[in-house]
């Protein structure tokens, strides 16, 4: 599995890097970006538990370097289709997904797909933080040890780089070898998502990251999120509309394992097309 | 209508129950106490009994290689050696066995599998030792002397650890037996404690593009290194204090040997095989003696595994 880590030493994490999309904010399209090409493009994607079907036919362009907010009532499939993006889901015997999932322009649902090297690029977030029972400087070395050959200067470098992009840095410096889990539930998550961005990931999922979190710490979180989206694309899971509405330029509408609809997020919450998208954001249900 | 207040009167109350809480609280303490008083007594029964080997020997009992009932001399040095070296056998070969069956049956293999046979495991943790014991003299014991002690000599003979006639019995033996008996119980707790590891953390470390071998080194194990301390920490307490299987193959022979298949003799082995012949004062106050040092022994490993938990805690934060 060394074979597959790059052996070259690679440049500081969060380095700027070519952008995909590198236009001004103000002027972005309605629906998924026009001309720049999606970093993530779901085709035709169905996924099943068992013999139970989840996920039906779904479609969707994620733009890079924006956020892209999915939305919808509890067991709609939301998290199920994040899963897939990083086939997270394949730890588990009984689920499966069909069609195509492109990730700039490969399809990582295919059996050659490499999972290391693609769970380096899409790094995942998750609804209750996850530190590992090891210190903080011991978890964001984490992936950077798996992924990358470092010297000790050079890897405690990159530890700082990334704590300083997950807004932590300053919480944290001058206890670096005490426990993660020592942390308070926000400083966790934000610990995670430094552990995440050390490894230079290219898009980052978050699933529900602030639902275990109390609402002084979620808004640092959507402060970050809204810095994070200049390096990385954002895909977020989120039970709180108001937060998607916040942090999020576009929105899908996830009911019943189908996306209802996807489009701008000023769109989706102002003049949504479809009937149950409105009763939804209206709070008529979910 | 009229009556509105008969249907909305408040039902009867019960009566004001001020004891119930410490009630319950002094029984518990009670019970918890009593825990304290049956250890404080055994301890006190032990250096009672042992008062005149105490006064006799003092110190040197423990560093002592006598035992000789006719002289009335005896030293504990034997048995404390057989006892740690028996143990630790057991413990090396067990511990990391255990860990990777565990590691198999809840990371690994599939539910077909992983079923029958953590039963399997659980029954073999319900055999009683003597069975052990006697499987070990009559079926083993034949098996180290023919095969496996003559293949141990030619490879690794230079060692003085594994010199020395190949009769089947002793120290190596013993130990072997040991790590079989206290395999299934090291394996049932730990494959628990794995179990016990919130799937969101292993997925966290798969998230970051580990291998199964990485998630389970640097994630799971040693967020369950606590439990897991424990899961040794219990085969070792039956190891030490393991009597009857290691009685049959050990030899119980009170000379300190250098090799590993010398026979020779644990503190239970000793007390299980001398206890009835010791009609001499003295000699039963020295066996008295061993038993007491057999629960320190425990006692300090214990003491000694708190210690290592809690530096571990200190850099790793708490797991299960």
């Amino acid at each position: 599995m060394n074979a597959t880590r790059p052996e070259s030493r690679p440049t500081p994490p969060l380095a700027p890097r070519p952008q995909v999309a590198d236009r001004p904010v103000a002027d972005r399209p309605a629906a998924a970006d026009a001309g720049a090409p999606p970093k993530i493009s779901v085709r035709g994607l169905d996924f099943h538990y068992g013999r139970q079907q989840a996920l039906f036919d779904n479609n969707l362009d994620i733009a890079a370097n924006r956020v892209t907010a999915v939305i919808g009532p509890s067991g709609c499939g939301k998290s199920t289709h994040l899963r897939v993006y990083n086939r997270i889901y394949q730890l588990y015997r009984d689920q499966r997904a069909g069609g195509e999932v492109l990730l700039d322009g490969e399809n990582l649902l295919s059996p050659s797909t490499d999972l290391i090297e693609l769970r380096r690029k899409v790094g995942m977030i998750f609804q209750k933080p996850t530190p590992f029972p090891m210190s903080i400087h011991d978890n964001v070395a984490y992936g950077l040890k798996l992924h990358y050959r470092l010297g000790k200067g050079e890897l405690a470098e990159a530890v700082e780089k990334a704590l300083r992009g997950a807004a932590l840095w300053d919480e944290v410096k001058d206890a670096l070898d005490r426990p993660g889990t020592a942390l308070s539930g926000g400083q966790q998550q934000r610990l995670c998502i430094a552990r995440a961005i050390a490894v230079r990931p290219e898009v980052l999922l978050m699933d529900e990251p602030t639902s275990a979190i109390d609402p002084v710490a979620t808004a640092k979180i959507e402060d970050l999120i809204e810095e994070l989206k200049k390096d990385f694309t954002i895909v977020i899971v989120t039970h709180n509309m108001q937060q998607a509405a916040r942090v999020s330029d576009h929105t899908a509408f996830f009911f019943e394992g189908r996306i209802v609809e996807f489009g701008a997020t000023r769109q989706i919450f102002t003049k949504p097309v479809h009937r149950q998208t409105e009763d939804y954001i209206t709070g008529r249900f979910g | 209508m009229t009556d509105r207040h008969a249907t909305t009167a408040a039902p009867d109350r019960r009566r004001p129950r001020p004891w119930g809480d410490p009630l319950f609280r002094g029984l518990a303490a009670a019970a918890a106490g009593f825990f304290l008083l049956l250890t404080g007594a055994i301890l006190l029964e032990l250096t009672r009994g042992s008062s005149l080997s105490l006064a006799k020997f003092g110190p040197s009992f423990l560093w002592s290689t006598a035992w000789n009932p006719v002289t009335g001399d005896f030293g504990a040095f034997s048995s404390i050696a057989g006892t740690l070296v028996s143990t630790a056998i057991a413990m090396a070969l067990a511990v990391p066995l255990s860990l990777v069956i565990a590691l198999f049956l809840v990371e690994l293999a599939p539910p077909a599998v992983a079923k029958p046979v953590g039963a399997a495991i659980e029954l073999l943790a319900a055999v009683p030792s003597i069975i052990y014991g006697m499987w070990g003299l009559f079926v083993f014991a034949p098996l180290m002397s023919d095969h496996v002690q003559p293949f141990l000599s030619d490879h690794l003979g230079f060692l003085p650890l594994f010199q020395g006639p190949p009769m089947g019995i002793g120290m190596l033996t013993a130990g072997i037996i040991l790590a079989l008996m206290i395999l299934p119980f090291i394996t049932s707790v730990m494959r628990d404690v794995l179990r016990m590891v919130p799937p969101v953390v292993k997925e966290a470390g798969y998230g970051m593009g580990s291998t199964v071998w990485e998630v389970t080194r640097q994630v799971t194990v040693r967020y369950g290194a606590r439990g897991m301390a424990g899961a040794c920490l219990l085969g070792l307490g039956r190891a030490v204090g393991e009597t009857m299987a290691v009685t049959f193959v050990i030899g119980n022979n009170h000379r300190v040997g250098t090799s590993l298949f010398d026979a020779g003799n644990t503190i239970a082995s000793a007390l299980a095989n001398e206890f009835a012949e010791a009609a001499d004062p003295l000699y039963l106050s020295a066996l008295v003696e061993l038993g007491l040092v057999l629960f320190l022994i425990t006692f300090a490993i214990q003491g000694l595994t708190h210690v290592w938990i809690r530096r571990l805690e200190r850099s790793a934060g708490r797991g299960l």
